[in-house]
């Protein structure tokens, strides 16, 4: 459906921050040009500091006593030998931090340390400060922890046929931790118009985020009596509320979280961390500076990566490929805690209906809790899964009808400043152009089918695949009505202008994009401009960096901060001119008057008179996102400001006897808006690339799952990073990237994300690659060369050429969704609420 | 242990003697972050598996977690923080800067060093041999291409070229 009014936002008649998405590329000074990070410098030098180069006098090292069984309440521990350890200073354990804590208000549902029940191999029980780290981990060695083992739960269909014991003593019933079932428009119509219908089974399994960097805390109670928390967080705001409560009665105001420079996060470390609280309380304990330093084994039980998930998808479609309706499940692994899981739950059924147009939707979510880490946001959070279903499910239907895969993709695409089945308000939407350019460079028409075969005996095959992402959640993630992302800007009269502001960089270069917005609508140098961030104490309230959030939001916020310092600059230079203000220009680090620009003054003087004339000179900004057109239960995971699309070819070369493939080379288009920075938006799109071929190829969180003495093992299988496999140097493709630039008015000067969105599309291009290849389909990521190799041998025995879970009854748990809840699609008339939705009372804020 | 008996050593680092009393079971990563306060170079997993320890002993780069230290006392040890000449940073400094090739930057000083020991005996690196030389350091934030790009860049411009990058590794095709 086609809005009368473009997006935007309709509440006010002023934008709350001006997005200048229509300035023209060639008036543009420093946004879109490879400006080199303002922390590239730091890096390259080996000056950064992250958490763990962090020291203090009389630092204590921290260790965590992890439980050795998966499920078990605890019976007693003994902690006498460690405390008699010299140089061991403090010991805690679940009854000293009783207050349980997680990220979502729904799911209050972790300790820092266990306090009567272990729930996976890993969970924390015991947490021991020492004056070495190698103290600290002998007096672990000394505790004794008895443990009454309870029944083990490993899967998805393990868990729905397990009412008792129950792992947690909420959700939905037994170990369901949600289910969710919503349904847009008829689909019985939807169905019924329908002349070809699609039923299909797919598995992905979980992967983790893999940071270069092991999490790590330092944490000191310091001389005001006031805690101080340096940790690898991505999200600092969100750990200072739970140390707040877990801390409890320490005042927030009197505990300051700096998110230090993370080496790596991909949604890995935006969970407040039982290590981070467990730190902190040490601190006070002892008096004295605690730091915890986790190993590499530690962070695979940290883990909140990809949900593994089971899904069914069932798409009805005409014959010329236009969907009318589809119907999807999905089915996941959440792992011992609730994490995030209830927006991945969510995400797994928000963002089908953004990158093709789905005229009657249904969606089926169930979560389920299992004694395996905890999986909660991975690049991407939750749709990747979905995706790799509905792209791989479309290349079946459009071999099914004998339709070219780009073509059915382009006939269905979603439009552009349109609200989709599940109200999601689509803005800009370049997926068309991306799909074009993937095509035309990868010789898509000349080459798909061909089947060429390589000089060493492979097979070449093309794979394409598109996607949909968000710009930031159009909510936060506890109920409030407060700006998302705010800045603040000091300006000196040494012509310094400094940036405040709480987002925190992760890499992707957050900390740089206040510069480079700033620096254009002042007319300097971004690199000139200090930049100081992601401290509790110091700077605004920015969410963090999740969810593709902070490039628009925080930039957002610095635009308007900027904004309002240029109108208080403005009028202290036009009236020292004596030029109206709307004539100056503000450019090459001067004011000046656009008619006569000789006739101005340095960026420098125009601080100095304007704080000569207003005083000491600062401004501020923020935002929030626009209101959602979504009203039903489950309406706010999904939403954004704006939507990036991505296209992909992946080609492959299959070896048909042995499944082994290799992946020479992709097409990767993604519409990012407009790119603030060209340098380092393809460092995104190219790092997506990596990721997801990772995915596709060969990451995977697997466990074992087998008896010992009668007992049952439960062990993740590949804690090392020698064993989970991920791609090297040696794997990495040639890739041919096209970046589309579609501007967005919820954007900054147009932009929208581009650091998750380049990533889904790999996986299931990958697997249809390989289908173009050897005509076999490989329904479950990893696509590894086993599940290659099993599928041409069931081919070749004359079963279907297929490997992954069972399309029988089996394939999926049997789950009573429930009454669903009945939406009216947009077109249908439909306000955003379910007509069938008992009313709801609206928790305030905690 | 804390009751370990320490040995006293004096190791040359980045050209400069660090006289250090450490406990002999202690590794060259150990001894350079913790003794010697040198934090630029990491650690992922102190199991020889990532890469981000790298360091040069004698030119060569190696596994700065799997060494012992005693082994590179005489020797000539250089770290990230070795690498530039006062203020001014080298060519591949400067390039992996400017190409946004260190992106969290955490295996940035492995890679340095590792791509810097291979610049000194090849100063025509193919991509391959590139590739070869960075095999066995883990990035997971690029994708390695800009890596890759910003050694031959920097190659180039250490043979005198006035090499630029390419429109297509900054804008796009």
């Amino acid at each position: 459906m086609v809005l009368d009014q473009p997006v935007g936002r309709v509440d006010e008649g002023k934008p709350a921050a001006p997005w200048r998405h229509d300035a023209k590329k060639e008036d543009l000074k420093h946004i879109g040009k490879p400006i080199r990070k303002v922390d590239a410098r730091g890096k390259v030098a080996g000056l950064t500091k992250f958490a763990d180069d962090l020291t203090m006098p009389r630092m204590l090292h921290m260790k965590l006593l992890r439980s050795t069984v998966a499920h078990a309440e605890i019976v007693s521990i003994d902690t006498s030998k460690a405390a008699a350890l010299p140089g061991v200073k403090g010991i805690l354990t679940g009854k000293d931090l009783p207050i349980p804590f997680g990220i979502l208000p729904v799911s209050q549902d972790e300790h820092a340390l266990c306090p009567d029940k272990v729930r996976f191999v890993g969970d924390p029980v015991v947490a021991i400060a020492a004056t070495e780290e190698e103290t600290a981990w002998e007096a672990c060695r000394l505790v004794d922890v008895q443990y009454r083992e309870l029944q083990t739960i490993g899967g998805v269909h393990e868990a729905a046929e397990t009412n008792e014991p129950r792992l947690h003593d909420y959700g939905v019933r037994g170990n369901i931790h949600r289910l969710e079932n919503l349904e847009f428009g008829d689909l019985q119509d939807g169905f019924a118009r329908a002349e070809h219908v699609r039923e299909d089974t797919f598995f992905f399994e979980g992967n983790t985020h893999l940071p270069m960097e092991q999490h790590a805390t330092l944490a000191h109670f310091d001389k005001d009596g006031k805690l101080t928390v340096w940790s690898s967080t991505q999200t600092p705001h969100y750990l200072h509320r739970a140390l707040a409560r877990t801390l409890h009665p320490l005042p927030a105001h009197h505990i300051r979280v700096v998110a230090i420079q993370n080496g790596g996060g991909f949604g890995g470390k935006s969970d407040p961390f039982n290590h981070e609280v467990a730190a902190a309380k040490m601190a006070m304990l002892t008096g004295r500076p605690v730091k915890i330093a986790l190993t590499r084994e530690e962070v695979f039980w940290c883990h909140r990566g990809r949900h593994p998930v089971l899904m069914r998808s069932k798409v009805g479609v005409t014959k010329g490929g236009r969907i009318t309706a589809l119907d999807f499940q999905s089915y996941l692994d959440g792992g011992a805690y609730g994490s995030y899981g209830t927006a991945s739950t969510f995400y797994t059924g928000a963002l089908q209906t953004v990158t093709y147009a789905v005229e009657n939707y249904h969606f089926r979510g169930a979560r389920f809790f299992t004694c395996k880490a905890p999986c909660g946001p991975k690049r991407g959070h939750g749709t990747p899964q979905p995706r790799f279903a509905l792209e791989v499910q479309l290349d079946k239907i459009a071999c099914d009808l004998g339709l070219d895969p780009a073509r059915i993709r382009l006939d269905n695409l979603a439009p552009r400043d349109s609200l989709t089945a599940n109200f999601l308000r689509i803005g800009s939407m370049g997926l068309g152009a991306c799909i074009e350019k993937v095509v035309a460079g990868s010789g898509w028409a000349e080459r798909r089918g061909k089947r060429e075969v390589t000089k060493d005996g492979r097979i070449r095959g093309l794979g394409l695949a598109c996607s949909s992402y968000l710009s930031g959640a159009g909510l936060p993630i506890y109920w409030n009505g407060l700006p998302h992302s705010g800045v603040q800007l000091k300006l000196d009269r040494s012509g310094l202008v400094t940036a405040f502001c709480g987002s925190t960089d992760i890499g992707q270069g957050s900390d740089s994009i206040l510069g480079w917005i700033i620096g254009e609508v002042l007319g300097i140098d971004p690199l000139g401009i200090k930049v100081v961030t992601s401290d509790t104490d110091l700077t605004p309230v920015d969410l963090g960096s999740y969810s593709s959030r902070v490039t628009v939001m925080t930039g957002n916020a610095a635009m308007q901060a900027a904004e309002r310092a240029r109108d208080i600059l403005a009028k202290g230079v036009a009236e020292k001119l004596g030029v109206p203000a709307g004539r100056l220009v503000f450019a090459d680090e001067r004011v000046f008057d656009a008619e006569d620009p000789k006739k101005g003054m340095t960026f420098q003087d125009a601080i100095i008179c304007s704080e000569a004339r207003f005083g000491t000179i600062g401004t501020v900004g923020s935002y929030t996102p626009p209101p959602t057109a979504a009203k039903f239960r489950g309406g706010g995971v999904g939403p954004s400001p704006s939507y990036s699309y991505s296209a992909a070819v992946v080609e492959v070369e299959v070896d048909p006897e042995t499944g082994i493939y290799r992946v020479p080379h992709v097409w990767m288009a993604h519409d990012i808006g407009r790119a603030l920075n060209a340098a380092v938006a393809m460092g995104q799109i190219e790092g997506s690339v990596y990721m997801g071929l990772g995915e596709a190829m060969m990451e995977e969180m697997a466990y074992r799952d087998r008896s010992h003495k009668g007992k049952r093992v439960f062990l993740h299988k590949i804690p090392s990073m020698l064993e989970y496999k991920s791609p090297s140097a040696l794997e990495m493709p040639k890739v041919t990237t096209y970046v589309i630039e579609d501007p967005d008015r919820n954007g900054p000067f147009g932009a929208k994300e581009v650091g998750q969105g380049p990533l889904l599309p790999m996986m299931p291009a990958v697997a249809n690659a390989i289908f173009d290849a050897v005509g076999v389909r490989v329904d479950e990521i990893p696509c590894s060369f086993e599940k290659v190799f099993a599928a041409l041998q069931a081919k070749k025995e004359g079963k279907e050429g297929r490997f992954g879970p069972s399309s029988g009854v089996d394939g999926v748990p049997v789950v009573d969704f429930g009454d669903s809840l009945k939406i009216k699609t947009p077109w249908q008339g439909g306000d955003g609420t379910a007509w069938n939705e008992p009313k709801r009372e609206k928790k305030a804020a905690k | 242990m804390s009751e370990t008996k320490k040995a006293l050593a004096t190791f040359q680092v980045n050209g400069e003697p660090h006289e250090v009393a450490f406990a002999p079971h202690k590794t060259l990563l150990e001894v350079l972050r913790e003794e010697m306060n040198l934090t630029g170079t990491k650690h992922g997993c102190e199991l020889g598996e990532c890469g981000t320890c790298t360091v040069q002993v004698d030119g060569v780069p190696i596994l700065s977690c799997l060494s012992l230290a005693v082994d590179a006392v005489g020797k000539d040890v250089r770290t990230v923080e070795g690498l530039a000449q006062g203020s001014e940073l080298t060519p591949l400094q400067h390039c992996m800067a400017d190409l946004g090739a260190a992106q969290c930057g955490y295996c940035t000083p492995g890679v340095l060093m590792a791509a810097d020991a291979l610049l000194k005996h090849n100063p025509k690196p193919s991509r391959d041999d590139i590739k070869e030389a960075l095999a066995g350091n883990l990035c997971r934030c690029t994708g390695y291409l800009k890596i890759f790009e910003a050694v031959e860049l920097a190659a180039a411009r250490m043979r005198g070229e006035k090499a630029e990058p390419s429109k297509e590794s900054i804008h796009g095709s």
